[in-house]
């Protein structure tokens, strides 16, 4: 996994709610055996029409925008368990999620992808995406060893699970940390009584 | 101290290790595993030179993306033959049981597991699907995961997690007559909303859920990740254990009598707290539809869609060609799908058949039943329904998740409705630019024999 400690860059808004994975990535482009190219299909069909056109109205064919932070509208990330959600947002490029809710399935997904999701409050999303959308040029800054996202909105002092923290930091994922628990994990099989 | 939750007994019980200020490591007892989310997570094990650590706790299906029609036949889409070859040739090199493609036990994860006794109460169980949360019925901690996570149970059996908030719905008094499971979790969501349950766990209790057959506890429990909860349980009971006893892969004799003791132990203790409740009353609760794009949007049968200034509601209702405030009542539909692991159990399916018995399916309406396991496909031909729905003009398929996600062939076309007994109403959902209503097994019969919506409360009476 690739680390992950501090980011500047500009950012695309994506003011709509309840995005669900689904959307990020429809299930009839889940039969790839690998990780890769899912980044392509990113938003499919908001992204083009049924011939695959590009839809001019979608943010991402609209090159005012562009940048590795997405900032989406509350509960991004509903709906399936498809780790492919993760993969597509991350094979587009994007490197952070700002909103003001994730669901939990695509925020543990996103974590171990190295994608940073971030959860601010309603006011701040609802300015941030209104200061982006009005200056595509702004720029963000994260700073994930301090926990700090700064914008035009404020600086804002964000959570994250201090274990997932330092895995995205040192670019370590939970099998290298799962598989030098093996002893542990034998005695729990020899001693479990049910 | 106050006393411990369902969820609180099977967790701890579970915990190998906690890293301090941080996760736990939770034990799997059981692992199920499909075709489109498991062969990253081997490719994962295998560029690091890891084995499958147990490889008897792991049960293989092929469900999502298989065909319903001619399953002896060679597989004619290139990708979806590919991603079954893997998994039937990663199951080989790792010495997992696998019910591939025409298997006699081959069905839908979820429908598979329990008819199996694969899934019990107290276990812990996790699968690369969401709706994992449907074995919550057996009052078993179950949930979805993402293949990253697929790759670390198989190379520790084991999870890293944060222990989640606890939750409780409760449904108390008498459900009216054609209220079924599917209704009463709909009813819940458009209640509390798409994320209510976001970080929590949750559990269901009071008569309603006390008095439900296994087959309906696990429909609420299915779509528990509906409204954000990553699991659902109920407390097992002797509907439980009378379900489990006797399946291929139950426990027997005195391991049976030590495990039934166990069991027994697992209910809330009546003074555990949780961090947040519901309450509902039974009677509230009528046949329900939805008429947007997410579980949450559902109304009344007999109702009306919201009237209100909400750009979620207006984005939603653009996509369903739907306006405000209008009821739904005589919609034509020209798609009926009863299946998917929410709804393809053999009751489902008797419930069904016994509204369709001797009426013919309306000439506008595709009805595509799809049962959710070979099991239920051989139970529907011994009990006679398999007839009942050809004579009705019904189309019965092969088992799988089939228009429930679309990823094979069975794809509702662009702009046509589709009364559903599936989970998800998203956008696209089952297929591009499809429509989804979800709805009960009875109304989604009722719906096909009308051509459409319509107000079964009336019928019925």
């Amino acid at each position: 996994m690739e680390k992950f400690i501090k980011l500047t860059d500009t950012a695309v808004p994506l003011p709509i709610e309840n995005i669900d994975t689904d959307q990020i990535i429809p299930a009839r482009f889940l039969k790839s055996t690998d990780k890769q190219g899912f980044g392509d299909n990113v938003f499919r069909d908001w992204r083009y029409d049924h011939e695959g056109n590009e839809n001019k109205d979608f943010v991402l064919n609209d090159d005012t925008y562009s940048g590795p932070i997405l900032v989406a509208g509350d509960n991004f990330g509903c709906g399936s368990s498809r780790e492919h959600a993760a993969w597509a947002i991350a094979g587009y490029g994007f490197k952070v999620v700002i909103s003001s809710f994730f669901a939990d399935i695509f925020k543990g997904n996103a974590l171990n992808n190295g994608i940073l999701p971030i959860q601010v409050t309603p006011e701040y999303l609802k300015e941030l995406l209104q200061t982006i959308t009005d200056k595509p040029d702004t720029k963000l800054t994260i700073d994930l060893e301090n926990q700090i996202l700064t914008s035009p909105a404020g600086d804002l002092e964000f959570e994250i699970d201090p274990y997932k923290k330092v895995c995205m930091i040192n670019g370590y994922d939970d099998i290298d940390f799962l598989i030098s628990k093996k002893d542990r994990i034998e005695a729990f099989e020899q001693e479990r009584s049910f | 101290m106050a006393g411990k939750t369902l969820f609180d007994k099977v967790w701890d019980a579970h915990v190998v290790d906690t890293v301090p200020n941080g996760p736990q490591v939770l034990y799997i007892d059981k692992h199920l595993i499909h075709e489109v989310t498991s062969p990253q997570a081997f490719s994962e094990l295998e560029e690091r030179g890891i084995p499958v650590a147990r490889p008897d706790q792991i049960v293989a299906t092929a469900d999502h993306n298989t065909p319903t029609v001619d399953q002896h036949l060679p597989v004619r889409d290139v990708l979806s033959r590919n991603q079954l070859k893997q998994l039937t040739e990663n199951c080989e090199k790792h010495d997992i049981t696998l019910y591939g493609l025409g298997h006699k036990y081959n069905g839908i994860v979820h429908v598979m597991a329990p008819e199996l006794g694969i899934t019990q109460p107290g276990m812990t169980m996790v699968c690369g699907d969401s709706h994992t949360s449907t074995h919550g019925a057996f009052g078993t901690i179950a949930f979805g995961i993402g293949t990253s996570q697929v790759a670390q149970v198989f190379a520790s059996q084991c999870l890293l997690l944060t222990k989640p908030k606890s939750l409780r719905v409760k449904v108390n008094g008498k459900l009216k007559p054609n209220v079924l499971p599917k209704d009463v979790i709909l009813y819940v969501i458009s209640k509390i909303g798409t994320n209510a349950g976001t970080g929590y766990f949750c559990e269901y209790a009071g008569n309603v859920f006390e008095e439900m057959s296994m087959e309906g506890r696990m429909t609420v429990c299915n779509m528990s990740i509906e409204m954000g909860a990553r699991g659902g349980m109920i407390a097992p009971d002797q509907t439980t254990f009378d379900y489990v006893q006797g399946r291929k892969f139950a426990p027997e004799g005195a391991e049976w009598d030590k495990k039934l003791e166990y069991w027994k132990t697992l209910p809330t203790d009546a003074d555990a707290v949780f961090d947040k409740e519901y309450s509902f009353d039974a009677e509230d609760i009528e046949p329900m539809v939805t008429y947007g794009t997410n579980p949450g949007m559902g109304i009344k049968v007999t109702g009306t869609i919201p009237d209100k200034e909400d750009v979620n509601l207006e984005k939603a209702l653009a996509y369903m060609n739907f306006k405000k405030g209008e009821s739904l009542i005589d919609k034509p539909i020209n798609y009926v799908f009863i299946g998917s692991c929410t709804n393809s159990r053999i009751e489902d399916f008797r419930i069904a058949a016994n509204f369709v018995k001797g009426k013919q399916k309306a000439a506008n309406v595709n009805a595509w039943l799809v049962p959710g396991s070979q099991q239920v496909a051989k139970q529907l031909v011994e009990e006679g329904l398999d007839k009942v729905f050809t004579e009705a003009g019904f189309a019965l398929r092969q088992p799988g998740c089939s228009a429930c996600l679309a990823m094979n062939d069975d794809k509702i076309p662009e702009g046509e409705y589709c009364v559903s007994t599936s989970n998800r109403n998203f956008e696209g959902r089952q297929g591009q630019g499809a429509r989804t209503i979800l709805a009960s097994p009875l109304m989604a019969a009722a719906t096909a024999v009308a051509g459409k919506i319509t107000d079964i409360t009336k019928q019925l009476n």
